[in-house]
């Protein structure tokens, strides 16, 4: 037998008694199944790379139709909002009948740093999404996109990709812009942020979401292309990691 | 198996020696027989899956509690020796290790490597629980890939993990890529290795990648060549008794 596990849904089998929620099952019977089989969620962020800082983060257990971005689509101008400027308000406000936590990191979470929270998948909120901005990037993003949450008590840990929002140019240049549609990007946090950069590029050819080529950088903290440092402020896949504990 | 033969041989000549004294109780024949060995042995295959960056000699450890690195943690000295040098001897001697093997030398890019581990014991309850591995990329400042504390404990004799790796910065250098600070051949053989000094941000993260020359840093040591993503490691881990 050979389990393949480069993908990583690590899996760890707890014995779960079912029983108790069985019997309330039955003495309730107007209770719906959802709210029967509703479990409650630990949910740590980790941010894996070693000079991003990741925004204010938005964790949501929602339903299936919901959903706050989705790679080869056109992003919504809640998307964003989030993406370009680190504003969780507007997506927060789309997921009315989600259980969500919104800034968990109650600020920037750092480089190696991990947050933890809280969900319950009540009323059917049987899918993950979890999404922050990247800085210093344009619009980049760490995206997890309705992650179906296991029904079986354990805990599962998976990575996360850095996404682009196609919605600006990434000329890497530190203007503070961080307003939908400014260009620049709002700050750089931590270490090493340049100034007199002339922009990486000046146009966003590919509008749909899709995974980011990384920060390019360069190794003039006064001059060249861009304000960010090629040694500090690249990354790899992947950028974050997921532990959910279904108690 | 080597040590299965000279317990029995152990065995038997504890039994000449009492029915030569003569008059020996049974009972305490029982008294003296040695708990039964039980050997868990894994084979484990690695590929360098990377172009250019050779691994220094592997460090695969059988263990029982502990990791050898978490992110957000600060690096231990024998992970920083490991990263910045490539030197395993501490990693091997760590004190989580039940059972340690090294690889025979540098693992080159393409090329794998089968290292057979075991670990022997008498309570059952001893068994290993966890593989780990580690490796440096020689021609980075402190890159490492491997496996940190994969669970082997439900593997059964014959049947395999496979996995794939990603690459860490221990944090204890900065990423200068100078040639004086890659002991890999792309430093020209003369790089230095580990230095005690933690000028970086002393957290294990998951590596950025190299820059090179060729990609805007123009002090850089290495090339395009150097540049790797993840995953750099395949590797196989078999149990095989």
């Amino acid at each position: 037998m050979n389990m393949l596990l480069s993908q990583a849904v690590k899996k760890t089998k707890k014995i779960k008694n079912k029983a108790l929620l069985l019997s309330s099952a039955l003495l309730f019977s107007t209770t719906t199944i959802s709210q029967v089989q509703a479990q409650e969620l630990d949910i740590k962020v980790t941010n894996l790379t070693q000079g991003i800082y990741f925004t204010p983060i938005l964790i949501a257990a929602h339903d299936g139709d919901t959903k706050l971005f989705k790679s080869g689509e056109v992003a919504s101008a809640e998307l964003q909002m989030m993406a370009e400027g680190g504003d969780i308000s507007a997506l927060s406000a789309m997921l009315t009948n989600a259980d969500k936590a919104e800034n968990p990191a109650m600020g920037l979470l750092a480089p190696t740093m991990s947050t933890s929270t809280m969900l319950s998948t009540m009323d059917g909120n049987m899918y993950l999404s979890v999404v922050a901005m990247m800085l210093p990037t344009n619009d980049g993003f760490i995206g997890v996109n309705s992650w179906m949450i296991p029904s079986e008590a354990g805990t599962y840990s998976f990575t996360v990709n850095a996404y682009d929002a196609g919605t600006e140019a990434n000329d890497e240049m530190i203007t503070g812009g961080g307003a939908p549609g400014a260009v620049g990007i709002p700050a750089a946090p931590g270490m090493d942020v340049g100034t007199g950069g002339t922009g990486v590029t000046m146009t966003e050819d590919n509008a749909y979401v899709h995974v980011h080529r990384g920060n390019l950088g360069d190794d003039d903290l006064t001059a060249g292309r861009s304000d960010l440092d090629n040694t500090v402020h690249r990354w790899l896949n992947p950028v974050a990691r997921i532990t959910v504990t279904v108690n | 198996m080597i040590s299965m033969n000279k317990k029995i041989a152990l065995i038997g000549l504890v039994g000449l020696m009492l029915s030569a004294c003569g008059g020996s109780s049974s009972s305490m024949m029982e008294e003296d027989m040695p708990d039964p060995m039980i050997t868990y042995s894994y084979q484990v295959t690695v590929t360098n899956l990377t172009y250019a960056q050779p691994m220094s000699p592997l460090a695969l450890i059988l263990h029982n509690e502990g990791q050898l690195w978490t992110v957000g943690e600060m690096a231990s000295v024998a992970l920083e020796n490991l990263a910045e040098s490539g030197d395993n001897t501490d990693v091997l001697a760590d004190a989580i290790a039940l059972s340690g093997k090294s690889g025979s030398g540098l693992l080159l890019p393409g090329m794998s490597e089968v290292i057979d581990v075991s670990y022997t014991f008498t309570d059952v309850n001893n068994a290993p629980m966890m593989l780990s591995l580690a490796t440096m990329l020689v021609n980075t400042n402190d890159a490492f890939t491997g496996i940190n504390a994969l669970g082997i404990n439900n593997l059964a004799i014959g049947e395999s993990i496979s996995l794939t790796t990603s690459s860490y910065d221990s944090g204890t250098e900065k990423n200068s890529e100078l040639m004086a600070t890659i002991p890999g051949p792309a430093g020209g053989g003369s790089g230095e290795g580990f230095n005690a000094e933690r000028d970086d941000i002393d957290k294990v993260a998951m590596h950025s990648g190299v820059v090179s020359v060729d990609d805007g840093l123009m002090v850089s040591a290495l090339t395009q060549a150097h540049r790797f993503d993840n995953p750099t490691l395949a590797v196989m881990v078999t149990r095989t008794e």
